[in-house]
């Protein structure tokens, strides 16, 4: 272990250069968000990931975030465990039937202020689910949704960026629900 | 008791269904396969209803060969198999949920997938009207002194899929664990009957995102046998490669998350960066990182990159210097072994039982691969082993796996080697008549198993089974006498598919 260790202090980071902010997801934020919640939150955010009936795709490139590449800590998010400790739900997936209900409580659970960022393509109107009996729709169907991260799935690089374009907003005078 | 060879010839043999035999029988037939299943000598495939009719998929474990046998039912009843063969439970329980066929002496009549929500009830069936105030799900009981219950999500900790778990514990000590599902039921099989192969190729690629490929390739497989057409030599070994990658970057994943579970951080980021490196290798190589859509019916909808082989050796040759010292660090860290060393058991007896797959059935000394049986193109000329220990603990899965990327690290490596141009597509044949096709494919957790048929082009009925049917249930096995405070590291050790489950 030690010379793993000692190996990490020597060799350059793998971690990728920090992405600009999506100009398409700011001008999407700018149109939901009002005013600025910047002194409750500094510059980090707490995210509370909820599959509300995803195949599981759009969690692997979620989970993606955290490893060293993209190292999502480095500004200031990070995924917490309650939405008790969350300022944005990041939510997946087209929301079925059996989870409509964990996701509305997961949400009244969330304190404001709060965001809730969609990702993925099933998570903006269902995708190729919509219209089965056990499908509800997109995520805007039960809770509103501030931004949508399109992508089946979203690679790494496309959630950090709408997660920073988010934070920016929240930053320069965007305020939550 | 009878071989699968006396129930095919106890039966009446459906014309074009390939590449193996269904067959339709009576409820004589259909018991004495029950039996047989209750005592050893089959295993159970997959259980599925069609509006009036049950189809059961069997293994015959001394001739190693593969049938369906088929029940008519008009009056929606059916003799229960998990009576008999508890691993048909939930199968059956799907069954009434999603058709309304009821089997008779049914061990647990409770619903599974329908948590009553559709505002219908067997929506594939007769689509009743739901039932107006749907009584709350009774979980089984646990009796004893100072038992507590400890109940676990849909929502959870970590970035995962939604499921929940509840337990009953005696202090630290887990008495049962039991499991509810459903809560990604997407009603897949029911989008898929009337659509088209393509519309369906689509959603069959969005089972479960982690298998993407072995979905797609299970699909596309079944379609291939109900049509009777031939995939090109080079779709067949780029559909391998692409199998193997998934496998590879699933495996390093959970290698790394079953550490992380442990609180061993540093595997998890040293393993998460070789999975990303296969990730960005399938990605360059073809244009998305899970792969997906890339499997088609008839072949491949687009051919490697140019400079994909690059990309690919050139991650392969990175695994093939680092994973070493990775396997090492797990192997002579005691505070990390202590953790997974004789925690989560499976018996052996048990992985026969319910005919477990993937590594959960190799690491309890059960060696089946679909690659090898029934096998199918390239793996027969390639050079594989299957590794199989006794164990059965979370130690046993997790060197399954390290055995694994080894194997998939050779196998993709071969199948470079072996690529020549050619075609990677050829057209899909319009049966005039109803055609049916079934497939066995190794994904990276075990075999998926697709039945369909094939009516004007369209599919009309569809049924995928996932590897987890026969794997969730051994994890309320393992967990048993274990302290909760070790779930995590089981569950990630069996890392079973909550959407693949839920169709």
């Amino acid at each position: 272990m030690r010379k793993l260790l000692l190996q990490s202090l020597f060799r350059q980071p793998l971690t990728e250069q920090a992405p600009r902010p999506d100009d398409a997801a700011i001008a999407e934020l700018a149109a939901t968000v009002g005013r600025t919640a910047r002194r409750r939150l500094g510059r980090s955010l707490s995210i509370r990931e909820v599959d509300a009936g995803s195949c599981n795709g759009c969690e692997l490139e979620i989970h993606a975030l955290s490893n060293p590449y993209y190292d999502v800590e480095r500004f200031g998010i990070r995924f917490v465990a309650s939405p008790r400790h969350a300022d944005v739900l990041l939510v997946t997936g087209p929301v079925t039937k059996n989870m409509r209900e964990a996701l509305e409580r997961t949400y009244n659970a969330t304190p404001d202020p709060k965001w809730v960022v969609a990702a993925g393509d099933c998570a903006r109107d269902g995708g190729c689910f919509a219209g089965g009996y056990a499908v509800v729709g997109g995520v805007s169907a039960i809770v509103p949704v501030d931004l949508h991260i399109p992508g089946c799935p979203p690679p790494p690089m496309t959630i950090l960026r709408g997660l920073l374009s988010l934070l920016d907003e929240v930053d320069s005078g965007g305020a939550a629900r | 008791m009878p071989a699968l060879i006396d129930l095919i010839r106890a039966g009446r043999r459906v014309e074009r269904h390939n590449p193996w035999p269904r067959i339709s029988v009576e409820s004589g037939t259909w018991r004495s396969a029950t039996g047989a299943l209750a005592d050893g000598s089959l295993s159970l495939l997959g259980l599925w209803g069609e509006p009036s009719r049950v189809h059961m998929a069997l293994f015959d474990n001394s001739a190693s060969n593969i049938g369906v046998i088929s029940l008519d039912c008009p009056d929606r009843r059916y003799p229960s198999v998990a009576a008999r063969h508890r691993p048909a439970l939930r199968l059956e329980r799907t069954i009434h949920d999603l058709f309304g066929l009821v089997a008779i002496e049914t061990p647990d009549s409770r619903p599974w997938l329908d948590h009553g929500r559709w505002q219908m009830q067997a929506p594939l069936g007769e689509r009743l009207d739901a039932a107006p105030d749907p009584a709350p799900y009774p979980f089984l009981p646990a009796e004893g002194d100072s038992l507590h219950q400890i109940a676990v999500g849909p929502v959870h900790a970590g970035i995962i899929e939604p499921g929940h778990f509840r337990f009953t514990a005696s202090g630290e000590t887990v008495v049962r664990l039991e499991q509810r599902l459903g809560y990604t039921h997407k009603g897949v099989e029911g989008l898929m009957a009337g659509s088209t192969v393509e519309q369906a190729a689509r959603l069959a690629g969005r089972v479960s995102g982690d298998s993407t490929v072995g979905y797609g390739l299970a699909f596309a497989q079944a379609v291939e046998a109900a049509m009777q057409i031939a995939v090109p030599p080079r779709a067949l070994l780029l559909r391998a490669l692409m199998a193997e990658l998934e496998r590879l970057a699933n495996h390093l994943g959970d290698i790394g998350a079953i550490c992380n579970d442990a609180s061993f951080a540093l595997m998890h980021a040293h393993c998460g960066v070789l999975r990303e490196r296969v990730l960005r290798a399938a990605d360059a190589a073809f244009g998305h990182r899970l792969m997906r859509d890339i499997v088609v019916p008839g072949g491949l909808a687009r051919d490697i990159a140019s400079e994909g082989p690059a990309a690919i050796r050139a991650a392969l040759e990175q695994i093939r210097r680092h994973f070493p010292s990775l396997v090492e660090l797990y192997d002579n860290t005691a505070s990390l072994q202590d953790r997974t060393v004789g925690t989560g058991i499976v018996t052996a007896a048990l992985a026969r039982q319910f005919a477990a797959g993937g590594y959960v059935g190799r690491a309890s000394g059960r060696s089946y691969d679909a690659r090898r049986s029934p096998g199918y193109h390239p793996y027969d000329g390639l050079r594989f082993d299957v590794p199989v220990l006794s164990d059965g603990d979370v130690n046993a899965r997790v060197w399954i796996r390290i055995r694994e990327v080894e194997q998939s690290l050779s196998l993709a490596g071969q199948i470079l080697d072996a690529l020549e141009a050619g075609p990677i597509k050829v057209p899909l044949q319009i049966a005039p008549e109803p055609c049916e096709g079934i497939a066995l494919v190794e994904g990276f957790r075990g075999d998926i198993l697709a039945w369909l048929r094939l009516s004007d082009g369209r599919i009309e009925r569809c049924h995928l089974r996932d590897p987890s049917w026969f794997q969730w249930p051994l994890l309320e096995a393992a967990i048993e006498a274990n302290i909760v405070a070790d779930f995590p590291l089981c569950n990630k050790s069996f890392n079973c598919s909550y959407s693949g489950h839920d169709l």
